[in-house]
């Protein structure tokens, strides 16, 4: 059975373990800092980057003030190039609508696309469920597969593990699902990537079913594109019979001219690459060429939740680069599996909560996973104000509509603002604190949530004298 | 009409030689230098933990005390900044347009101390000297939210006898972010033990920075560690003048070249 994120600890708890895991710290470092540094660089050369952000960030507003329009020209011109739109509006349906028409082909074998979509939706375990095998075909999608393990990643998924995990990973699982690893396998990328090929080759010679996802969906044609790295996707694209690709309703643009916009813009955030090497496009179905059926399964599941949030709706314009993990301290220092989402770092943190909702501890825990340090807005290539949007979402939970609630936090919180804004009051708040102050030893522990401080710190010295106490009794300093 | 201090709650308490090193340096600058007695807290705590209505009454309350002032001036980017990043969206959430008309008015007013050094009195050179090791830490909020730029660093250039050295990975956070700290702890001081690290690379005997939020975070795990390193705010630093003399028990830099 699948893995899934379902019943996953708060961010909190789980940090506390991905924290204390040197070996996954040292992989999300090595990673992270590679790509950043990397993309640094490239961004580096462009004069008009800042152009290229403001300009994709409002195609990408336009897109969602008229998003109506624009799928229903979406499955127009889909469906006049020969393909089928189906319209899914959460996880279950998805799920559905893909499971029949893979049923209706009679395969029960296909290969996948690397998709954040259907592993958002849960797609390879209700295909399970259903006797049919599907198998991903990228790289990292595959490691994580085999290793019956988790995404940490929305670009590579596999980014927590280093060579030699993935060594023995293709070692013990290979077999089990096709053509084995070999038996001298070492961890050198050339040969762990000669293996992965040969492994999913045979996949994509006897698929008739692919499923994929979509980086963009053109509205005007009709067209969709994705780009990836390994040329995986392209065979998946073109070698199937039947291609159903499963796509949020936020990955519209309007025009091809816009999609220069973003094409400029993914590979350099996401993996600092001038280009990404395949960049393929397909629209409906052409006699002779690629695949005889084609689905578009566009699924909501909770993105107009999103869209209705005034703040949070920037959030629809992601393209799903990574560049926020990768530049994320506290992703660093966590990795990506401690969100409980497919979609992790400074994203999923604001992501999850506006698609879901912050109903359940684990989600509403997620606004919370950031010190607001701001670095993730200054990477985004579609200017999403993550900052904003934590606040925002912090608001929700404290003052607002989502169901948890921090009850003992806001008395105390309340409590301190009843003080802060009595002049009298804090006054004397400040001068009790000088005296409490010194009766605190420095390398004490504190209580109950306070911990959080202590564990790692030292407590600062209280004064003996305040700021306003040495105001007052030096009349402002000149006595 | 004299320019107001606006100490921060933090300061207040944990910090007064920051306020005062503050009046110090602002006086020598030809600054007349006032105190509101009645000023809390800005609301940093409240408004990033998501309590906006809270935040609104302590907006509130930064009108009444400071509203009569022209120029009001804060040891501190992240209290510093909350009037303009914060105040609008506390008061509408609190749907008082009285409240939001004020903060409106008042948020031009507020400024950190190191850019109402460089932009509004347009000095670098303080007439400070301080001969110690020196590395500065650029807080996320001085760095990204109030964008200070190179102005901390013309500023500690510019002081005589210093030896500054560059903080590697500084634009790095290091994990204080108010109620982060205490909510996750564990991130937290993830993050706070590699910018200690980096600390302690550069020798240095004093650590720098705009904010001592971040100061005591930072601290907090040097000391817990058993290092010497002193935290002072910037403020501190350029207070100080040759008559002062070094301080005690923080060794003298000995050749006071800048690096």
């Amino acid at each position: 059975m699948s893995k899934t994120f379902m019943g996953w600890p708060t961010f909190p708890k789980a940090a506390e373990t991905a924290t204390a895991d040197e070996q996954l710290r040292a992989n999300v470092r090595r990673a992270t800092h590679t790509i950043r540094t990397k993309r640094a660089a490239l961004v580096e050369e462009r004069p008009d980057w800042q152009d290229l952000r403001d300009t994709a960030a409002a195609l990408k507003d336009d897109v969602l003030a008229h998003l109506d329009t624009y799928l229903e020209q979406i499955e127009e011109k889909v469906t006049a190039a020969g393909g089928t739109v189906h319209w899914a509006a959460d996880a279950d349906e998805a799920n559905r609508i893909v499971t029949g028409l893979v049923r209706d082909t009679g395969e029960s074998e296909i290969v996948k696309v690397k998709s954040m979509l259907t592993e958002e939706i849960g797609l390879d375990g209700a295909l399970e469920a259903a006797g049919i095998s599907a198998r991903e075909t990228d790289l990292a999608a595959t490691i994580v597969q085999l290793g019956d393990d988790l995404p940490s990643h929305v670009v590579v998924p596999a980014l927590h593990r280093n060579r030699s995990e993935i060594r023995d990973i293709f070692a013990r699982e290979m077999g089990k699902h096709g053509r084995p690893a070999p038996e001298d396998l070492t961890d050198e990328p050339e040969e762990l990537a000669e293996a992965a090929r040969l492994h999913m080759r045979e996949k994509f010679l006897k698929a008739k079913v692919a499923v994929s996802g979509a980086n963009f969906m053109v509205a005007e044609t009709g067209t969709l594109c994705i780009v990836e790295s390994e040329g995986n996707g392209r065979m998946c694209l073109t070698l199937a019979d039947t291609l159903i690709s499963v796509v949020g309703i936020e990955k519209t643009v309007p025009t091809w001219q816009d999609l220069e916009v973003y094409l400029q813009l993914l590979a350099r955030s996401a993996t600092g690459e001038r280009m990404a090497p395949y960049t393929s496009t397909w629209t409906g179905v052409t006699d002779g060429d690629g695949p005889r059926a084609f689905h578009l399964v566009l699924v909501d599941n909770g993105r107009t939740r999103a869209l209705a949030d005034p703040v949070g709706r920037q959030a629809l314009r992601c393209i799903r680069c990574g560049a926020c993990m990768n530049i994320c301290p506290v992703y660093e220092r966590t990795g990506g599996q401690t969100y409980g989402s497919v979609y992790p770092g400074p994203i999923g943190a604001i992501l999850n909560p506006l698609l879901k909702g912050a109903d359940d501890p684990q989600t509403a825990s997620l606004p919370y996973a950031s010190s607001l340090c701001g670095a993730c807005n200054e990477v985004c290539p579609v200017k999403i104000r993550f900052t904003d949007v934590l606040l925002k979402l912090r608001h929700d939970v404290a003052e607002g509509d989502a169901k948890v609630k921090h009850r003992a936090e806001k008395v105390a919180l309340k409590a301190v603002e009843g003080v802060m804004d009595r002049g009298p009051l804090w006054n004397a708040a400040v001068k009790a604190a000088g005296t409490a102050g010194r009766l605190l030893p420095k390398d004490m522990n504190l209580p109950g949530p306070l911990h959080g401080w202590t564990d790692s710190r030292a407590l600062p010295d209280i004064p003996k004298e305040s700021f306003r106490s040495w105001w007052k009794r030096t009349e402002g300093g000149t006595k | 009409m004299p320019t107001a201090l606006f100490v921060t709650c933090l300061n207040d308490t944990l910090y007064p030689g920051t306020g005062q090193a503050a009046v110090t340096l602002l006086r020598r600058l030809g600054v007349a230098v006032d105190f509101p007695q009645q000023q809390s807290c800005c609301g940093q705590m409240h408004y990033n933990t998501g309590y906006r209505k809270e935040t609104a009454k302590l907006a509130r309350h930064f009108v009444e005390v400071f509203g009569e002032y022209d120029e009001i001036v804060v040891p501190s980017a992240s209290c510093g900044g909350l009037p303009s990043e914060a105040y609008e969206s506390a008061a509408e959430a609190a749907g008082d347009a009285g409240l939001l008309r004020d903060v409106r008015e008042i948020a031009p007013r507020v400024h950190e101390l190191t850019q109402y050094l460089t932009d509004t009195l347009g000095v670098e050179d303080v007439g400070a000297h301080f001969p110690h090791r020196v590395t500065y830490h650029p807080t996320c909020h001085s760095l990204r939210a109030r964008g200070l730029g190179d102005r901390p660093y013309r500023l500690l250039r510019a002081v005589g006898g210093i030896d500054f050295v560059e903080l590697p990975a500084q634009e790095e956070c290091c994990g204080f972010g108010g109620t982060f700290s205490v909510k996750n702890g564990a991130v937290s001081g993830a993050m706070n033990g590699d910018k200690a690290r980096h600390v302690l690379e550069t020798g240095a005997h004093v650590l720098a920075a705009v904010d001592n939020s971040c100061l005591m975070n930072i601290g907090g795990r040097l000391t817990k560690d058993g290092h010497a390193v002193r935290t002072m705010h910037l403020v501190e630093i350029l207070a100080r003048t040759e008559a002062d003399g070094p301080l005690a028990d923080v060794p003298v830099a000995r050749n006071g070249a800048l690096r």
